[in-house]
């Protein structure tokens, strides 16, 4: 019996056992799939929409500037519509380099690692262009009125 | 050791069929001698109809015994010779030597993201393990029928290009995903479940699907299509994929 193990832990190393790690079932990665059609889809209305508004229409892109921003955060609609480009393209993005860093990294600790660091990378830009889509503010006191939106009374 | 040939070949002139040397430059590995594997480059006289197996078995009968390779049928059914020849995976015994450029040294190593156990052996039971897991088998409830279980045309021509498996994990082993750690189910487990999911006369497809529902199932799949283009008995591999992915999405909402 001892001679028989003994054997076993011998040959361990050049040929040791196959192990699949223990199930990891659930739907996450279904509704993960499906999330990254459906948000390219949207995506896709939303990104050309945008470049639409900003650049061809009226002076196209020679009408940009701080004015053109404020006076179009000022809108409801695009706060709505910029806030949502935001979250499905960081939402998209970061399943996509989630997925691209699960097929190359081999190793766990390097998975974690790289995983954590696009976490961060998330919620700092996710966080951060929120904030500003909301506390934007089209009419800073002290400020030239000639760069400013045309609503901007003081 | 080698160039013995040359003296031998040139008597059995085989008919009308043109002969040529042919250099197999072959992935070598012994575990006893050197935990390196090496290129070892073998040249040796082959007919227009000859294939890789023809030449690797020429190389062993003749020239160097120990070189070490997995064959049974040889006619390409068993699935035992599958090889990554030239950069590409295709059975031994499938591929003329005419159709891989025999005026270049060709390549011959063991399939990918198995461990290889000696030469161009590598160990299956990875493959096998992810195999079993789908449940390879007919499941039904309630009694046995007195005759046998009916099946129209229509229903059998939904899973007829997944009968065709062979297992020589051609496929599996060309898949970018499972060389990274191997646990991901890969596309043989896959076709192998469909052949079950879509058949009419089988009552686990839930479950298998409820398997592969996992974070290393068919959702790791990235399409790239190289299982299709491994695949010596042509089995639309990636698209079987789809369509099991397409069951669980039919089946979540």
């Amino acid at each position: 019996m001892a001679h028989g193990t003994a054997a076993v832990a011998k040959l361990d190393s050049p040929r040791s056992p196959y192990v699949r790690r223990k199930t990891t079932r659930g739907n996450y990665e279904l509704y993960s799939w499906v999330f990254m059609r459906a948000s390219g889809v949207v995506l896709i209305v939303l990104i050309f929409g945008h470049l639409f508004v900003n650049l061809m229409v009226g002076d196209g892109v020679h009408a940009i500037d701080f004015g053109f921003v404020g006076g179009k955060w000022a809108n409801p609609l695009w706060q709505v519509w910029d806030l949502l480009m935001l979250w499905l393209a960081m939402i998209h993005g970061t399943n996509g380099v989630r997925t691209i860093i699960n097929d190359y990294a081999t190793r766990d600790l390097t998975r974690g690692i790289l995983k954590g660091l696009l976490l961060l990378a998330f919620a700092v830009v996710v966080v951060l262009g929120t904030l500003v889509i909301f506390t934007f503010d089209p009419c800073p006191p002290d400020a030239p009125a000639e760069l400013l939106a045309s609503f901007c009374t003081a | 050791m080698t160039a013995t040939l040359e003296a031998a070949a040139p008597t059995p002139a085989a008919g009308e069929i043109p002969s040529f040397t042919v250099t197999l430059r072959i992935r070598r590995f012994n575990p006893e001698v050197s935990e390196e594997a090496t290129w070892q480059d073998f040249t040796v006289e082959a007919h227009g109809t000859d294939r890789i197996l023809d030449a690797l078995h020429k190389i062993k009968w003749d020239e160097d015994g120990s070189l070490t390779f997995r064959r049974s049928c040889a006619h390409g059914v068993c699935g035992s010779d599958a090889m990554r020849i030239n950069g590409r995976n295709r059975l031994a015994c499938k591929t003329l030597l005419k159709d891989v450029n025999p005026e270049k040294p060709i390549t011959v190593e063991p399939i990918k993201g198995l461990p290889v156990v000696k030469d161009l052996v590598v160990d299956m039971e990875p493959f096998f393990a992810s195999y079993r897991e789908i449940m390879p088998f007919l499941i039904t409830s309630g009694n046995e029928p007195s005759k046998e279980r009916y099946q129209s045309p229509e229903d059998r021509a939904k899973f007829d290009d997944t009968t065709k498996c062979i297992l020589c994990a051609a496929c599996t082993s060309s898949c970018p995903v499972f060389w990274t750690d191997g646990q991901y189910f890969g596309p043989a487990a896959i076709v192998n479940a469909h052949r079950f999911i879509f058949d009419s006369r089988d009552e686990g497809g839930s479950q298998r699907l409820e398997i592969l529902n996992d974070k290393e199932g068919v959702w790791r799949c990235r399409t790239t299509f190289n299982c299709t283009e491994a695949c010596p008995r042509g089995i639309e591999v990636t698209k079987a994929i789809q369509e099991v992915k397409r069951a669980m999405i039919t089946r979540a909402f």
